[in-house]
């Protein structure tokens, strides 16, 4: 864990942004969270081609630090939605979901107020094109634009999604399908 | 200069009698001045002092070899083992929820983690018991829309999750709806912090967020009724708190950092009455006094008199007494967290709270007059009287009053509700909210906690004596069909005005009942807090004495998880008496207000069937285990069928059979193979046991009549969320 404070980020292979309410995310979801001093670290890793993944909140600050594209906005219900959720692996060529079969579907549970994805569509297109749809939704529970729920960097190697993969590790709590993705980017490196 | 004499009206501003007011002139021996007036108004009302209820609390149980510290300090604590503790309790945030849904309801969730946390103890879990008036009111959705949104706001925010609760609708809740907030957490045993100070000329130190003019006299205005000018409630909105649960996560990441410094000797947060009451308290139960310098106290806007400050209910700020000499050190936490710290004051010797304000004293008077002085009444109070007359159910199917109670909102699927809680967070809720109680596990430990709070206010209304048993039965219930060896409990009594001697006789028994039940059942009172005045226009409430329960699943491995299977044997554990009334169902059918309610509970019944189930779960005999409340054996069997999406076939009874609440009573599945075992282990253990059926298929059958699975999944699902998301109601 490395404190928000700091400048410089240690020898690492990976980066990962996990959820919760950054700074109480009393602007936009992870907007304040996007200058904090780490994040000018975060994003020259980006840039020297390094790996990460934002999960939930994580999401959010990437789309705010302008590393991935797009937006979240509050869900069309305006209520935050806590439950499994399912998902179908819509790009299966990344290191976060190589375990899965193409078109699966899997459960995740979703715990968000700010989950709806928003892309222009122009950007939409040029997302689609590059294989940056990682992740949709079945019975879509927030209004994301194409069911979207994660995407990925042009380079493939920064992954946001809302659901919460870490609270899939657990056959006791339910689902293990977000064990399967950490164990597929322990299998890429 | 002796101050000039208070006008009535600002007497009674301050919520104090005349007689009141002569006390503490006889006691200071002069007259207070305005500062002085809010102090003792602040320490002296009913929120703080206990003044109506205090007789009767004494008389429940608090003790057990489970207890570590009962009523009395911020939260209650229990043992878990010899080395782990589970600090919680249950708290009442009524007025200021009414007046303000979202704010009221986030601060009742803020002040609840705070007691918890002050403690020592990590927050783990949140709870909820939610009263609302008629579901049909447009006010009624506005105020629950917003209190779901503010509990959820704050909890969600500050990362605990909310694993269950309560929804009940009743027009005795119209414009008087009732948030009871639950807040448990884990800390070690030798790691425990009170709010006892020690140490002459200890400095006391200011924490967290900085002190502004919200909640100025809010524990007040909890003491009070509503009025019948609507207006007139909303002019109080500027005595609600605002809440920010990043700030209070925040403080109590540095409060834990302090208490790992070994610098702190005693630590009360500030929730009503603010800084009057945290410091009171420490003086007062270290038999020191105090000494405020105002002038150090970190404020928020200008023009902030000591009157004020002393009585600002400003959130997320915490009081310490700590060891001299380490004031540097302690600074240097909260820095880091970037949050208010200062050193404002010190403990004296002299029996005195000393206030000093712009170099002049303010606030000179003796401090344990104010808690132990503070009034004390026995009010007169009268049993209420009851009708020998029941009420017979309305001719009606099965399959109709099914339908019935799944689409009335008081027995329906709350969904609506618990989504917008994050239920998971923390990676432990091993049962999620829905059913009975809720199971969390405890990191790096085979141990799971049990947590239900439970209310009967209909069945208090009319027999107050076992309507606090009940609840009390009922908590124990839900525990156990979850797999938890019940601990201990804490309770939340919300009534109207004890000034009434009928409400204040409703009071009397629910505690006489809940006294009888916890000394029955082994569960103690470790925590609670009493909400008077909840009434309008003089029109009181239906008592509502929560319960916020414990258990302890000491290996989780046995925690069957209550997953049904196909071919399963339905049984019910517990003698039916078809004379008891089925409450539920005659509440939702009746035309005329019910006047007499035939339920009793058996405590010996309830303790034996309720270990006899402890003792199934744990030989792993039974594949589920549900306790049958409102709705009766019906409903239960309803609930069980929707959650494993399961149907059944069971044999034709009559609607009384399938709906009356006799107590004690249990609905369970059991494996075919496991049949003969189970059936034998009953007869030694002289507990009845009745064969309903079998889980099978996608109906629901009693008999030849059946609905299907389907359709009452979708009446069970979606009553709330229709009532609360319907276009016309959004205005």
């Amino acid at each position: 864990m490395i404190w928000h404070k700091e400048t410089t980020l240690p020898k690492v292979d990976l980066v990962v942004l996990p959820g919760g309410f950054s700074y109480g995310d009393y602007l936009r979801c992870g907007a304040i969270a996007a200058k904090s001093p780490i994040m000018k670290a975060v994003k020259n890793f980006y840039e020297i081609g390094g790996f990460i993944i934002g999960i939930c909140n994580g999401f959010q600050i990437l789309t705010e630090t302008k590393i991935l594209p797009g937006a979240l906005i509050p869900n069309t219900n305006q209520k935050f939605i806590c439950k499994d959720q399912d998902l179908i692996v819509a790009n299966n060529k990344t290191f976060f979901t190589s375990n899965f079969e193409h078109n699966k579907t899997i459960s995740i549970p979703i715990a968000h107020h700010d989950g709806q994805y928003f892309l222009n569509g122009p950007e939409i297109e040029e997302l689609e094109q590059n294989e940056g749809i990682v992740l949709k939704y079945r019975d879509n529970p927030n209004g994301s634009i194409k069911d979207i729920a994660g995407v990925c960097s042009k380079n493939k190697r920064v992954i946001g999604m809302m659901p919460h993969p870490e609270r899939a590790v657990d056959k006791e709590l339910g689902s293990i399908s977000g064990l399967r993705m950490f164990e597929s980017v322990i299998s890429n490196f | 200069m002796t101050p000039k004499d208070h006008s009535p009206i600002i007497i009674r501003a301050h919520g104090l009698t005349t007689k009141e007011y002569n006390q503490i002139k006889k006691i200071l021996d002069r007259t207070p001045n305005i500062t002085e007036l809010g102090i003792f108004s602040a320490m002296w009302n009913e929120h703080c002092s206990y003044k109506s209820s205090r007789k009767w609390l004494k008389e429940l149980p608090t003790e057990g070899n489970q207890v570590i510290c009962g009523p009395g300090e911020n939260a209650g604590i229990v043992a878990i083992d010899e080395r782990l503790a589970l600090a919680f309790k249950m708290e009442s945030h009524n007025h200021p929820s009414y007046i303000e849904p979202f704010n009221g309801a986030a601060t009742g969730v803020g002040g609840i983690l705070r007691d918890v946390f002050t403690m020592g103890a990590r927050p783990i879990a949140v709870m909820n018991s939610l009263s609302m008036g008629s579901a049909d009111k447009i006010e009624t959705k506005e105020i629950l829309r917003g209190v779901v949104k503010g509990i959820s706001h704050y909890g969600n925010s500050f990362g605990v999750p909310n694993v269950g609760g309560e929804l009940r609708f009743h027009a005795s809740y119209n414009r008087n709806c009732l948030v009871n907030a639950f807040a448990a957490g884990i800390v070690n045993r030798n790691e425990i912090f009170y709010s006892k100070a020690t140490g002459i000329g200890s400095p006391i130190v200011y924490m967290g967020a900085k002190t502004g003019k919200d909640g100025v006299g809010g524990a007040s205005m909890a003491s009070e009724s509503f009025d019948s000018d609507d207006k007139l409630n909303k002019a109080k909105r500027p005595s609600v708190q605002i809440g920010d649960p990043f700030l209070e996560k925040k403080l109590m990441e540095a409060c834990f950092e302090l208490m790992s410094s070994g610098c702190v000797i005693a630590i009360q947060d500030m929730g009503a009455a603010g800084l009057t009451c945290s410091s009171v308290e420490m003086g007062d139960k270290g038999n020191l006094g105090i000494f405020l310098n105002l002038d150090k106290v970190p404020i928020r806007e200008d023009q902030m008199t000591a009157y004020d400050i002393m009585l600002s209910e400003s959130q997320e700020r915490m009081l310490a007494v700590i060891k001299a000499g380490h004031e540097d050190q302690a600074k240097k936490i909260f820095s880091k967290w970037d949050l208010d710290f200062a050193v404002i004051g010190n403990t004296i010797e002299e029996d005195k709270l000393l206030i000093n304000f712009n170099n002049k004293i303010v606030a000179d008077l003796p401090l344990k007059c104010l808690s132990d002085q503070a009034p004390q009444y026995n009010r007169p109070w009268t049993s209420p009287k009851r009708k020998k007359l029941y009420t017979d159910i309305p001719s009606i199917t099965i399959q109709g009053a099914i339908e019935v109670l799944l689409s009335s909102p008081n027995h329906c699927s709350k969904r609506w509700v618990w989504e917008q809680y994050d239920h998971m967070i923390l990676n432990n809720t091993l049962k999620r909210p829905g059913l009975d109680a809720a199971v969390t596990r405890i990191d790096k430990t085979s141990y799971g906690l049990v947590f239900s709070c439970d209310s009967n206010p209909l069945l208090c209304s009319i027999n107050p004596f076992e309507g606090g048993k009940q609840a009390v039965a009922e908590c124990y219930r839900n525990i156990i069909s979850s797999g938890g060896t019940p601990l201990a409990i804490t309770d939340n009594l919300n009534f109207g005005s004890p000034e009434d001697s009928e409400i204040m006789g409703q009071f009397v028994n629910c505690i006489k009942g809940i006294k009888k039940a916890c000394v029955e059942l082994n569960f103690p009172v470790v925590s609670g807090n009493v909400s008077f005045y909840n009434q309008t226009d003089g029109k009181s409430i239906l008592p509502t004495p929560t319960i916020g329960g414990v258990g302890l699943i000491k290996n989780i491995s046995d925690h069957t998880a209550g997953t049904i299977n196909e071919n399963d044997f339905y049984y019910t554990i517990g003698k039916t008496d078809e004379k008891t009334t089925a409450l539920a169902l005659l509440t939702e059918l009746s035309q005329t207000p019910i006047e007499n309610i035939n339920i009793k509970v058996n405590l010996e019944e309830e303790k034996r069937n309720g270990q006899f189930i402890l003792y199934l779960f744990r030989e792993k005999l039974i594949s589920s285990a549900h306790d049958v409340s409102d709705g009766g054996i019906a409903l239960a069997l309803c609930e069980l069928a929707i959650i494993n999406d399961l149907g059944f076939i069971v044999t034709e009874g009559s609607t009384e059979y399938f709906f009356n609440e006799t107590q004690a009573r249990y609905v369970i599945t059991v494996n075919p193979s496991k049949e003969k075992e189970l059936i034998s282990l009953a007869k030694e253990k002289d507990v009845h046991l009745t064969k309903l059926g079998v889980a099978k298929g996608t109906k629901l059958c009693f008999g030849q009549n059946f609905l299907s699975l389907a359709y009452v999944n979708d009446l069970y699902h979606n009553v709330i969320s229709n009532m609360m998301e319907s276009k016309n109601n959004l205005n």
